[in-house]
């Protein structure tokens, strides 16, 4: 998306304008990310409501402590992405803990399994949107348009070859959503808060 | 890991149709191996095949359409057919899926061609079967079964000898259902004796199960305002944003989603610019993205008085938003696409952005419009209007449902028509197209009261309004009302942007019907192109 072909550039003078107090900025940071943002939230919470709110959530912690993203660490975006990940995944634990009934283990478990499932279910939709736009582009063709490889290749002007490679770089980069012990740590995002 | 274990499911339900293909492609390797002389060009050609040799299909080309069947695999004219006629009826939902978001996500495994198969018990759907193949049964650098001699053939069922590279870096697509047929059972053929890629191809069909169509499409357009506004609830800015320029700012978002959503076609689909003049309806044939292109360029108006950049490279002949548009129309030698959509929105934010450091103050500058002029303050708000106005004609052409801007900032935009309509009244009678002033036998004295029409809006963001009518100089005046209209916010806005023609704006009508008429032709003379 428009975000990743960003140069860092953006980052640190959004950054900038944020701790400057300049509304317009806050503005333009969610035109670029709100639906990143409001998209993960979706994915973990599967709830409008819910995704509105974290939203709103994300926009005020970014708003009130810009200083609190450091563009050395990486780009914003996968910084929001991490915030917006951390905080719909204290969210559904909280929902669902709260009504959980005391020692219910099995309950608790299914929590975990939720929480764990959800977490990674966002993750992926993160890499599929930060990856690069070839990778991407091969994904949607042989996936959501059901061409085969050589199809595929057809349609981007590309070898066979080079489609093989795509789709299973594609697929390898989208398989690492499931590596992460912990459903609170999103590594594919890069360094939380 | 449920959902994994469903794909593998709905692979093993597939079994039929590999098995097919699979028949198929035996006969097409066998007949090679058949041919005694082309013994070592089998794994040539099926080197070839893939592309592995970077030979692409040149190399295909003369064997697909060898009238000697030497390769009657049948890959070949399918795999130069774009349009997908695969005979394996791959594409059983036909191939005009509409824009690649298939509803139901999880239809895509139960694809008849799925990979496994017959295979399945050998294939990475085994369950732990890499962990028993492991290390001992990793024949990595394995040279192709091919070159091992020429016996082993008989003894596999589906043959096609392919070597090791080329297997691995077939596993992607065939995680994703994407290959041939044969190429799907040689790659499980594979996995069978293959610890490294069995393991792989575990991960990378779990992987498939995690791609969905983006969710992200539905943001509450009403969400940004909330959001704003409770940020800046919380911390106030130091640098904020002029009450009038919010309308700008809120409506070109809103109109921005609109855009974002709608594909690279939608972008050509007509639409008719429709505006009033003098005594009825104009109109202009343009596209989605002419439509953008006519905002940024009158945008670009508010940019030039602000020292911002003109978007326009070739200058207008008269600096009125009519002549600028048709400029830039003119200026683009191809038709205008999507790529107008950054520029309009780059110039936006930067438009919101100068307006802020400027300050509230600077909303008495003064706009040029060409035959007119406005101050900032109002020029930010007819903006907005006009932003919202084509959004709304963009939507009908796209069919997408787009609502009324927020109720504080119609009252903005319809506050603005209010005043406006002295002046345009007067125009109007200067031109003959209206009745000549009354009970006036002389110049009403500037901030004197005057013959009124009150205007009443209706609706969230209406409010009433006291429109001189002999002069734009006198003041409206409850004591001196003549006629009183009641009209819908929406509607007396539609009718401000000549959507509506005056004599079908459904008012409800009171007093002079001659000043009553005069207004509302006046308000829709306030539209333009």
């Amino acid at each position: 998306m428009a975000a990743k072909d960003a140069p860092p550039r953006w980052d640190r003078k959004m950054q900038q304008r944020l701790a400057r107090g300049e509304a317009a900025a806050l503005g333009e940071l969610y035109d670029r990310f709100a639906s990143l943002v409001h998209g993960l939230a979706h994915r973990v919470l599967g709830d409008e409501r819910a995704a509105d709110s974290i939203t709103r959530e994300v926009f005020a912690h970014v708003w009130e402590d810009p200083e609190s993203y450091d563009p050395r660490q990486g780009p914003l975006r996968s910084w929001m992405a991490a915030l917006t990940h951390r905080l719909a995944v204290r969210r559904l634990r909280a929902t669902g803990a709260a009504t959980l009934a005391d020692g219910d283990e099995g309950g608790a478990q299914e929590l975990e399994r939720r929480v764990r499932s959800a977490s990674v279910a966002a993750r992926a939709d993160y890499i599929v949107t930060s990856m690069p736009v070839p990778l991407r582009a091969a994904l949607e063709r042989a996936y959501f348009r059901r061409r085969d490889y050589r199809q595929t290749a057809a349609d981007l002007g590309i070898t066979e070859e080079e489609a093989r490679r795509r789709l299973r770089l594609g697929l390898q980069l989208l398989a690492t959503a499931h590596d992460t012990g912990s459903s609170g740590g999103p590594p594919g995002h890069g360094g939380a808060v | 890991m449920t959902g994994d274990a469903d794909r593998f499911e709905a692979h093993g339900e597939h079994g039929e149709g590999a098995g097919h293909d699979g028949t198929a492609g035996r006969r097409g390797y066998g007949a090679h191996e058949d041919d005694e002389e082309h013994g070592s060009r089998g794994v040539e050609s099926a080197g070839e095949e893939d592309g592995t040799e970077g030979k692409g299909p040149e190399g295909k080309d003369p064997e697909g359409k060898d009238p000697e069947g030497k390769d009657p695999e049948g890959k070949d004219p399918e795999g130069k057919d774009p349009e997908g006629k695969d005979p394996e009826g791959k594409d059983v939902d036909g191939p005009g899926r509409p824009h690649g978001r298939p509803s139901d996500p999880h239809s895509r495994p139960h694809d008849p061609n799925g990979p496994g198969g017959p295979r399945e018990p050998g294939g990475p759907g085994g369950g732990g079967g890499h962990g028993e193949a492991g290390p001992p049964r990793i024949p990595l650098p394995r040279a192709p079964v091919e070159d091992t001699g020429l016996p082993l053939p008989d003894a596999v069922p589906a043959p096609p000898g392919l070597p090791h590279p080329v297997l691995k870096s077939l596993l992607g697509a065939w995680a994703l259902a994407a290959c041939a047929p044969e190429e799907t059972a040689a790659v499980e053929d594979h996995l069978g004796v293959c610890g490294t890629c069995a393991e792989e191809a575990l991960r990378l069909r779990a992987a498939v199960g995690l791609l969905h169509p983006t969710e992200s499409l539905d943001v509450d357009p009403g969400l940004r305002t909330r959001v704003l506004e409770s940020c800046l609830g919380r911390r106030p800015p130091r640098i904020p944003v002029p009450g009038w320029a919010t309308p700008y700012d809120a409506e070109v978002a809103r109109l921005d989603a609109l855009l974002q959503d709608i594909g690279d076609a939608d972008w050509h689909t007509p639409v008719r610019l429709r505006w009033f003049r003098g005594e009825g309806t104009t109109s202009r044939r343009t596209t989605v993205a002419g439509i953008i292109a006519h905002l940024l360029s009158v945008d670009g108006l508010v940019a030039v008085a602000l020292g911002l950049d003109d978007p326009l490279e070739t200058p207008a002949e008269a600096p009125t938003p009519q002549a600028r548009t048709e400029a830039y129309w003119r200026a683009s030698r191809f038709p205008l696409t999507r790529a107008v959509r950054g520029p309009w929105r780059e110039q936006s934010h930067g438009l919101v952005r100068t307006v802020s450091f400027a300050g509230d103050g600077s909303g008495g500058l003064t706009v040029p419009y060409g035959g007119f002029e406005l101050p900032l303050r109002d020029a930010m708000v007819d903006r907005a209007f006009e932003c919202w106005i084509h959004a709304e004609d963009i939507a009908e052409a796209v069919d997408y449902p787009y609502g009324p801007p927020a109720p504080r900032h119609l009252h903005r935009m319809i506050d603005l028509a209010a005043r406006m309509l002295p002046a345009v009244l007067s125009e109007r009678r200067r031109a003959g197209l209206a009745g000549p002033p009354r009970q006036v036998r002389h110049l009403v004295t500037a901030g004197a009261p005057g013959r009124s029409l009150r205007l009443e809006i209706e609706g969230l963001g209406g409010g009433e309004w006291l429109i001189p009518l002999d002069s734009p100089a006198a003041v409206g005046s409850a004591a001196h009302e003549v006629a009183h209209v009641a009209l819908d916010g929406v509607e007396f806005c539609r009718l401000a942007a000549g959507h509506v023609p005056p004599q079908e704006a459904a008012a409800g009508q009171d007093g002079d019907r001659e000043a009553i008429r005069d207004v509302l032709y006046a308000a829709a003379s306030l539209s333009r192109m």
